[in-house]
């Protein structure tokens, strides 16, 4: 069995190459799909083997978790409607964590029934695999069923929150580090087990549906780190690998949304933000605004040059993106150069908006990042903003009182008409007042997005008759 | 298990290459990565393969990693197939169909 020397480590690396390969060929469209397909050879090269090592001798349950795991797995990824994405992956941040930490406590009771003893660098690893897989598997679950709106959307803020969860946190590490110090107490696990379970919930507790694109980067990250610590318990450099990946991945985008929001790390996760601002806005302060008919809009983008969408979470609650690519497609038909700008914090996971639109049949090139439109938006004829609220507040430029103050926003101001698809005036997630919508060159369209798009369409087929 | 050192090593250096990695996707694609890199993350397979598969393993090794093999398989297909899924979304303009 001289397998295991030679053979399996050459599958192992060529396992990690191919998942730095899916990572590199993700750097564009074109290349992708080519990504995925290597990600998936290491992957099987990786079972496969570990399936041919010698300790591995009993495949009857290994191979019924498999048929299981794939029995539930494939009509997950092909039910699963794009809009429920971020769901999927804050449930799949839970399963992976899940699996990480029972890894990790079937592990260290392993290891007490062996009686061989922890050497402090594996006990350290598995504490922090253990804990970091429990509470990213409670923290994924409430950000799923906040998503999947099974919990309130709203964040849940109580007197001394920040302090109560620091304990528990602090209770948790606490007694991590009296497992790494004396492994064989194991009447403590029970208990590290349930405080960093218990800390994952009141992590979320306070956090709103702006914020999950940050949160569900973090979760992600924590999950790799996770793995990560597994490969050291086991001494497996392919799991410290791709682990390493996942997780520095999800740092780098939870970074990445932060500063689309112009927010600290601590902020986000202690600042429980979306509440209170309101008040300070002055409520019931009708300000005049200027509304229009979809007969108007129609007539006001058909005799546009170029338009600029900016969609939000609520395109994707009104489920309008397709009815907005038969616009599209009527504009376009018609000379009217139509882009789309998408903040880095539209939706509710980080390019979130790119695939709705993508999976709506709209051509990727037509979808412009943030910092590439902005300095076009002056030349535009006409913005329309469908679902989209804080992320374009020109508040966040002028106002330093303002919960936004800072935050990049799209500047659709600067366009010569701007047209907001909204229901109604109540303010959007954060709670802040939009100056936007009071200004003289911006029109207020009124009612359910997906419903007033297809008016417009309908206008539109008329003005082509015409 | 004396090496922890190396281990650590091969950690940062994965990191550093993550993060290299990482800012060259372009945001377009940001969904879809996060999806691929779950799937790979769920490598944890290998663990709890060599938890179920062990020759003389307890009762509670079992069934925890037989729970863990079927959470990581159900990453693995669900992620994998679901990015595949949404990068075939993405399309350049299609030629002016009639």
């Amino acid at each position: 069995m001289k397998l295991d020397d030679t053979l399996l480590p050459i599958l192992y690396m060529l396992a990690a190459m191919g998942f730095i390969l899916a990572i590199k060929w993700l750097n564009s469209p074109a290349t992708a799909r080519r990504g995925v397909i290597v990600g998936e050879i290491g992957m099987l090269l990786a079972v496969v083997g570990t399936l041919l090592r010698f300790e591995v001798v009993n495949y009857q349950w290994i191979l019924v978790a498999f048929v299981l795991g794939t029995a539930v797995g494939i009509p997950i990824a092909y039910i699963m409607p794009m809009t429920a994405v971020p769901q999927r992956t804050a449930f799949s941040h839970a399963c992976g964590a899940l699996a990480s930490a029972l890894i990790g406590t079937a592990e260290y009771y392993k290891g007490l029934d062996q009686g061989a003893g922890f050497s402090t660098v594996v006990m350290v690893a598995l504490i922090i695999e253990t804990l970091l897989g429990f509470l990213t598997f409670t923290a994924s679950m409430m950000a799923f069923g906040k998503l999947q709106e099974v919990l309130a959307q709203r964040p849940i803020t109580y007197q001394g929150q920040n302090f109560v969860n620091l304990g528990v946190f602090a209770a948790a590490a606490g007694v991590g580090l009296a497992l790494i110090v004396s492994p064989a107490r194991s009447v403590l696990f029970p208990v590290f087990a349930l405080l960093a379970l218990l800390f994952g919930v009141l992590l979320i507790i306070p956090i709103g549906g702006a914020d999950m694109p940050t949160v569900i980067a973090l979760l992600n990250s924590y999950a790799g780190l996770s793995a990560s610590a597994m490969g050291f318990v086991l001494n497996n450099k392919l799991l410290i690998v791709a682990g390493a990946l996942d997780g520095s991945s999800g740092f780098i985008l939870s970074i990445i949304m932060c500063r689309a929001m112009n927010r600290s790390f601590t902020n986000v996760l202690f600042g429980a933000f979306g509440q209170l601002q309101t008040s300070a806005a002055g409520p019931g302060e009708a300000r005049p605004v200027h509304s229009a008919t979809a007969e108007d809009a129609a007539q006001i983008l058909d005799s546009a040059r170029n338009v600029v969408v900016i969609p939000g979470y609520g395109m994707a609650v009104a489920q309008a993106q397709h009815k907005l690519r038969e616009m599209f497609d009527m504009l376009t038909k018609r000379g009217v150069d139509v882009r789309f700008a998408i903040h880095p914090v539209a939706g509710r996971m980080p390019g979130h908006m790119n695939v709705l639109l993508a999976e709506a049949n709209i051509p990727y090139d037509k979808l412009w990042e943030m910092d590439d439109i902005n300095p076009e938006m002056s030349n535009v004829d006409v913005a329309l903003i469908i679902g989209a609220n804080d992320v374009v507040n020109p508040g966040a430029e002028t106002d330093p009182h303002s919960a936004i103050a800072g935050m990049p926003i799209i500047q659709a101001y600067k366009a010569r008409t701007v047209m907001v698809i909204k229901r109604s005036m109540n303010p959007g997630f954060a709670g802040i007042d939009n100056d936007l919508y009071y200004r003289e060159n911006t029109l207020m369209l009124f009612g359910d997005a997906k419903a007033f798009l297809s008016s417009v369409v309908k206008e539109l087929g008329a003005l082509v008759k015409a | 298990m004396g090496n922890y050192e190396f281990d650590l090593w091969v950690f940062m250096l994965a990191a550093f290459l993550g993060f290299q990695l990482i800012r060259g996707v372009s945001p377009l694609l940001h969904t879809p990565l996060m999806s691929l890199t779950n799937a790979i993350s769920a490598i944890t397979v290998v663990g709890a393969i060599l938890l179920t598969g062990e020759k003389d393993a307890s009762t509670l090794s079992r069934i925890l990693g037989f729970s863990a093999v079927f959470l990581a398989v159900l990453n693995v297909v669900s992620g994998y197939l679901i990015t595949d899924r949404m990068l075939k979304m993405f399309k350049r303009r299609e030629p002016e169909k009639k």
